[in-house]
Formats: structure tokens, sequence, C-alpha cells
């Protein structure tokens, strides 16, 4: 089956967004959903993998973490923002395409660590019976969206 | 964001144990995880390091397959600055002095 990628370059440098009504409603709300959570529960566990530690030494992660803390997450809450307000164009700038890579990716940091994804997670395939088919399927769509976009980057 | 950048100046030489520990290289590692796709992983190399899609390759494939991977040294201050980089990326970084 032909499956067309979910965005295209064009020849003027921009970025064709080729997403349907459903998809591009799932990439406002989850953003936003994120976004949501960041603020409101920063020491969420699922959390932990936007912010990992730099150092062994507990006082020197200390330290790393009054450096750059605040910026670290005003870098996610930004990429978050960036795919939510754009996600409903026709084009896209090659800038505005990374920021949906550092979002796509931070969602896809927080579901898989909910998830308790490995690498052999999806070797056999979903299980519908699974209790968590739905957000391992949409996991999945995240993937593939984010892997769609590299290969029109590369 | 910034980037440093050396100037010459004069600097008293340091001299003892402590001042060589000190100024001992910082490495910064990449750690394998399962979420970060191997595509992902060049991207941020090549994008942050400026390396060529062959030697971003080769990073990737390093941690892919051993767990983990050095993708650059420096002052405290120069591997601090690439970590928070790599973290603001998602990608697993952690620093060490060497």
């Amino acid at each position: 089956m032909f499956v067309p990628r979910p965005v295209e370059r064009l020849e003027d440098g921009r970025f064709e967004v080729r997403l349907s009504d459903h998809e591009r409603a799932l990439l406002r709300g989850l953003p936003a959903a994120l976004d949501d959570l960041l603020v409101a529960e920063p020491g969420d566990p699922s959390l932990r993998r936007l912010f990992p530690p730099a150092h062994e030494d507990a006082e020197l992660e200390a330290e790393y973490r009054g450096l750059v803390g605040a910026e670290l997450l005003d870098g996610h809450r930004a990429s978050l923002h960036a795919l939510a307000q754009t996600v409903d164009r026709e084009h896209v700038s090659e800038e505005e395409l990374h920021a949906w890579l550092s979002a796509l990716n931070d969602l896809r940091l927080v579901l898989g660590t909910r998830l308790g994804v490995t690498e052999e997670t999806y070797e056999e395939g979903i299980d519908e019976k699974d209790p968590h088919a739905d957000d391992l399927a949409l996991y999945a769509y995240l993937t593939w969206l984010q892997d769609g976009i590299l290969e029109v980057l590369a | 964001m910034s980037q440093t950048i050396a100037v010459p100046v004069e600097v008293d030489v340091p001299s003892g144990e402590d001042e060589t520990v000190r100024d001992k290289p910082w490495i910064v590692i990449v750690w394998n995880d399962p979420i970060n796709l191997m595509s992902y992983v060049t991207f941020v190399f090549q994008k942050l390091f400026g390396y060529g899609k062959e030697e971003a390759t080769r990073l990737m494939l390093e941690v892919h397959n051993d767990g983990k991977s050095v993708v650059s040294s420096g002052t405290r201050e120069k591997a601090e600055h690439d970590v928070a980089r790599l973290h603001a990326h998602g990608l697993w970084a952690t620093m060490r002095q060497d």
C-alpha cells in the first residue's frame, strides 16, 4: 500500500503539510495537554525524560538544575506551542518544522515513559485486547509522523 | 544561542595537583534509550555539532550498539552547554570529568 508522506518539501524551501482534519485536531490537543501537565504537575514521573540528570553527583546536579532548569522548561513549552499554533496551516517553514520535531519527540518521550516502551514493544504489533492499545497506537502514529518529517529534512 | 569563542588571554600558569584535576577535560556522553529514533538522534548530532551525515550516523550507531557514546568534550562550561542543548532536544546526556 502506498502511504504518502505527512510533509513534503516544496521547491521554494517551505514544507507542505498533508494531514487530515482528524490528525490536526489531535496535534492541537496533545501539546496543550502536555503543556498543562508541565505547568500543573512539573514533578510528574512521566515528565522525567524531559529533564534528564546531567551529573551523578547530587551537588553538581543541583547546580546544573538551577542553571538550566527554567530555560529547559521554557524550550519544551515553546516547541509545544509552536506545533499547536501552526498545525492547521497548509505550509510551514523549516524552522517551524524543527519545532514540530522537538514537540513530537517530547510527546513521544512522555507517552513512551508512561507506556514503558522498550525496543521490543512493537515487534509483534499491537494486541487489540491490550488495555493500552489506544495509547500504543497513538505512540506508533507519532513515531510515524516524526520519522516522516525527518525524511524530508534529512 | 550563543557560542563561546576562544580568545588568547594572559593567565597564571596553574601548579599543583588540584589544578591538574581541575583542568582535566569534561566529556559528554549520550546514552541509548528505547524512545528516541535512530534517525532523530543522527539529525540532532548533525544540527548541534555540525557533524556530517556519516560521522553523525557513526556516533548514533555507537550509542545504539554499545549503549553510549562520547559526543563532545572540553571545559566544564562547554560540556554543560552541550548537555543542556542535548537535553533541550530530548536526548539522554550526562557529563563527567575524564
